[in-house]
């Protein structure tokens, strides 16, 4: 049916333009030498890449792994037993589910703000403490890198706990209850019958919540004042104060790559476990 | 068990509500600090007082509509393509632009736009951002109606010709009705997608098409105000009500 | 000679890797009620499909009416299809799926030839719901009054009863049937299930591996086959020596029987009941097994009896 093969025409061309494309001039860019008035000129070079071996970068480059590892980490934790529950409420599902979803409905931006107004020196958490005597001079809690590590854990919390519970509701329930008709104790279930059995989900919400933290940009800028500095400031800054096209360029290919072998490698694992 | 998961439960919403909640709060706090003053609606007048504000957000609505409806139609065309013709470059792709950093995605495009520009003498502006919204909305739009497309019953196109529909008529008589609901959910989240993008948009935009996301960032950086506060609550509550309205429409 | 509205000359259909029907040819008279028997991966529902014109023969003609159409598209066939989920459009209601067809041939004036058409599947009363609201069966006479409002010159059945619970089964093969001669349309319905295409069909075709092995009425085809598969098929049947008996047609006795009966020696190894009917398995004293159809009598035999099978030469299927 030739209907279909037209159908994918203008999506094709789309995305080649404004996605394709904008990768391989970025690509080009990183091997350029960076432009008087900003931009890039000739010569070629790979001067750029040289300089992301300096150790300062790539203690940015770690720490952001770090930091996204971390979120993720914290995620998996705090999402899995709220999927549980959800997965067992048998009648208010689509409720709690809304539940879950509404903050991510609402603006990241606002949601990122929200910890700015919460914690900051006037902010609601150093008031109370005050009021109640426990502290006498407000506590800098903002703009260090635990502060971060919160807002993303909170902006993300809810694309770790969808998939896992996408997978829990495809999980047989008579796997449960041969579990316990062979002796498993409640607990003993989760660990070993349902968490190994919701590996899909967790892989998939360790994905979705891991990526976009190792590229995060807003949560450190907002959060974290201009102490810290993840591979997300670095590039953005490269593109506008620092006006070094081609260093910027280089460290997006960078993340980049990266991103592309994690996830490569993560499907990879996945369907061999399937076959 | 059930006790420790209900109260953990619990204690997970609260803090996933609980931070808007105050947020909200406090916008109707006279005071900029968070003593409790007395009830006041000062700075939602205040947000319609400046005019920075409003044309942020009449950009912001322009931007999201048009992106939307290109990236719904665009979407929905690409997710039918692929339901039965597989293109695993093109989902590939797709699945790319969705996993791909945000500052990496509005950071290539400026590349793009500059790029061109050197040809087009063109500037940023709305219309850029209009283009990249489309590019990194699309994806969702494929994801939501694909799943939808699985739902279906995979005859249904088969039983429209049988009965006497060629190709164009099944689609527009049998899949689009039958896909309709998905289609409404898919655009409402290309819509909240668009609206709420700062990143991207910070990177496209033009001097003079500044969207609300970057308003209430620039104020944020300056300090925090009960201004955005008031902003935030009715952004919350705009979406949450877009959010209930189309949830009645897809049990309809 | 009767007119044929369906054949088939030599029709191939290959796959990759795959030969899915290696040349079948079928005539189908019109007004009957003809099936395509046989297991699954046979071919039937390739055939169907080849006739609907949903897919293109590697080799071969299908002929509507005399004429050659296999390079016409589904909506210019004059032929319908009975889905096997039914394919029902969910958003419209029962009466709009009907009206589907008949609106597409750009027809204004058909509310009697639905109203018609909803009387005779037994549907008056629910045509406003949508398919959702509707039970199976229901589901299910929906769309074939979708096929059956645009009176094709043949009807497709892909395993229309596959998916209702076996009470309804029953029920329905006995009103399809009624259907069918009510509305005088040729009628081809693809099944695994021989009962259901015994009781139904004027003729039935059974296919095997992409081949037909025999096409004759119900009766010809059930007593007298003529490959041991057709035999298998379409019940059980017992080889002794070289000779095919059904066990219905297998009869227990304490002694041989006589008045030009054949018989064999066996030993009874177990005895089941079925309610109607006593299944009594057996070991020839040659070593081949039987199973005796016997009814409730008062006669039981216990395993380990010493007996003898016997059954009359009428009864025998005798393949080569």
């Amino acid at each position: 049916m030739k209907l279909r093969s037209w159908f994918l025409l203008p999506t094709w061309l789309w995305m080649l333009v404004f996605f394709a494309a904008p990768f391989v001039i970025v690509l080009a860019y990183s091997l350029l030498t960076r432009g008087v008035y900003g931009g890039v000129e000739q010569p070629w070079t790979v001067e750029a890449y040289q300089r992301l071996i300096d150790p300062l970068y790539l203690t940015i480059l770690f720490r952001s792994f770090a930091m996204a590892l971390a979120a993720t980490a914290i995620c998996l934790v705090m999402a899995f037993p709220v999927a549980l529950f959800i997965s067992r409420s048998h009648s208010r599902k689509n409720f709690y589910l809304q539940l879950v979803m509404l903050p991510f409905w609402t603006s990241f931006l606002v949601r990122t703000y929200a910890w700015l107004f919460l914690l900051r020196d006037t902010g609601l958490v150093n008031t109370v403490l005050m009021n109640l005597g426990v502290i006498h001079a407000p506590l800098s809690l903002l703009y260090n890198d635990g502060t971060v590590l919160l807002g993303l854990v909170y902006g993300y919390l809810p694309f770790m706990v969808l998939p896992i519970y996408a997978t829990l509701e495809r999980l047989d329930p008579a796997l449960v209850e041969a579990a316990a008709d062979l002796g498993a104790r409640p607990l003993a279930t989760v660990f070993r019958v349902i968490l190994p059995l919701s590996r899909p989900g967790l892989v998939a919400g360790s994905v979705l919540v891991f990526i976009p933290c190792l590229g995060a940009y807003l949560t450190p800028d907002l959060l974290g004042g201009g102490r810290t500095v993840l591979v997300g400031n670095l590039v953005q800054n490269q593109f506008t104060n620092a006006r070094d096209w081609p260093f910027g360029s280089a460290v997006s290919m960078l993340l980049m790559v990266l991103v592309v072998v994690l996830v490569w490698g993560l499907l990879r694992r996945e369907s061999e476990q399937l076959a | 068990m059930k006790r420790w998961l209900t109260a953990y439960a619990v204690a997970f919403f609260a803090f996933l509500h609980l931070p808007l909640l105050t947020l909200a709060f406090f916008s109707f706090n006279s005071s900029r600090f968070t003593q409790w003053e007395h009830f006041s609606l000062d700075w939602y007048r205040a947000i319609f007082r400046d005019p920075q504000l409003i044309d942020a957000t009449w950009n912001s609505v322009i931007v999201a509509l048009i992106s939307t409806v290109i990236s719904t139609a665009l979407g929905t065309m690409c997710a039918y393509g692929l339901w039965k013709y597989t293109s695993r470059l093109l989902t590939g792709t797709l699945y790319l632009s969705l996993v791909t950093p945000e500052i990496v995605t509005g950071i290539s495009l400026l590349a793009l736009f500059q790029w061109m520009f050197r040809w087009l003498h063109w500037h940023l502006g709305l219309y850029t951002v209009v283009l990249a919204h489309v590019a990194f909305s699309i994806a969702y739009v494929v994801i939501v109606i694909s799943a939808r497309l699985r739902t279906l019953n995979p005859s249904l196109e088969e039983a429209a010709m049988d009965l006497g529909a060629n190709e164009w008529q099944a689609f527009f008589y049998v899949m689009l009705p039958a896909l309709a609901p998905g289609i409404i959910a898919a655009a409402l989240l290309a819509l909240t997608v668009s609206f709420d993008d700062y990143v991207i948009t910070s990177m496209v935009a033009g001097v003079d098409s500044e969207t609300l996301p970057m308003v209430i960032y620039a104020m944020a950086r300056r300090g925090a105000s009960p201004v955005i506060n008031a902003i935030s609550a009715l952004i919350t509550f705009c979406f949450g009500v877009l959010i209930l309205i189309s949830e009645q429409v897809r049990e309809a | 000679m009767e007119q044929t509205n369906l054949e088939v000359r030599q029709l191939v259909k290959e796959y990759p890797g795959q030969r899915a029907l290696d040349g079948i040819s079928l005539s189908v008279p019109q007004g009957s009620f003809f099936s395509l028997l046989g297991p699954s991966g046979c071919g039937k529902t390739t055939t169907l499909r080849l006739i609907a014109g949903f897919e293109q023969p590697t080799a071969g003609e299908v002929i509507l009416k005399g004429e050659v159409v296999n390079h016409r598209k589904p909506y210019e066939r004059r032929v319908s299809t009975v889905f096997q989920n039914y394919a029902l459009f969910p958003h419209l209601s029962a009466r709009a799926n009907i009206e589907f067809g008949l609106k597409r041939q750009g027809r204004t004036n058909f509310g009697s030839r639905v109203e018609d058409v909803l009387k005779l599947v037994g549907l008056a009363t629910k045509e406003n719901r949508k398919p959702a609201q509707l039970s199976g069966g229901e589901r299910q006479r929906v769309a074939l009054a979708r096929s059956l409002v645009l009176e094709p010159d043949v009807l497709l059945l892909d395993e229309p009863l596959a998916a209702l619970d076996p009470k309804l089964r029953k029920q329905m093969r006995v009103e399809l049937k009624g259907i069918q001669r009510r509305a005088g349309i040729t009628f081809l319905l693809v099944t695994h299930d021989q009962e259901e295409a015994l009781s139904m069909s004027d003729q039935l075709a059974v296919m095997n591996e992409g081949r037909i092995e025999q096409v004759g009425s119900p009766e010809e085809v059930y007593f007298h086959p003529r490959t041991k598969f057709v035999a298998g098929f379409l019940g059980a049947v017992n080889w002794i020596a070289g000779v095919g008996v059904r066990p219905e047609a297998t009869r227990i006795a304490r002694l041989p029987e006589n008045h030009g009966a054949r018989s064999s020696p066996a030993r009874v190894t177990n005895s089941v009941f079925l309610g109607d009917c006593f299944q009594v398995l057996c070991q020839l004293d040659s070593g081949e097994e039987a199973v005796a159809q016997v009814p409730r009598s008062f006669a039981t035999f216990s395993p380990g009896e010493a007996v003898h099978i016997c059954w009359s030469p009428s009864d025998e299927i005798l393949v080569p």
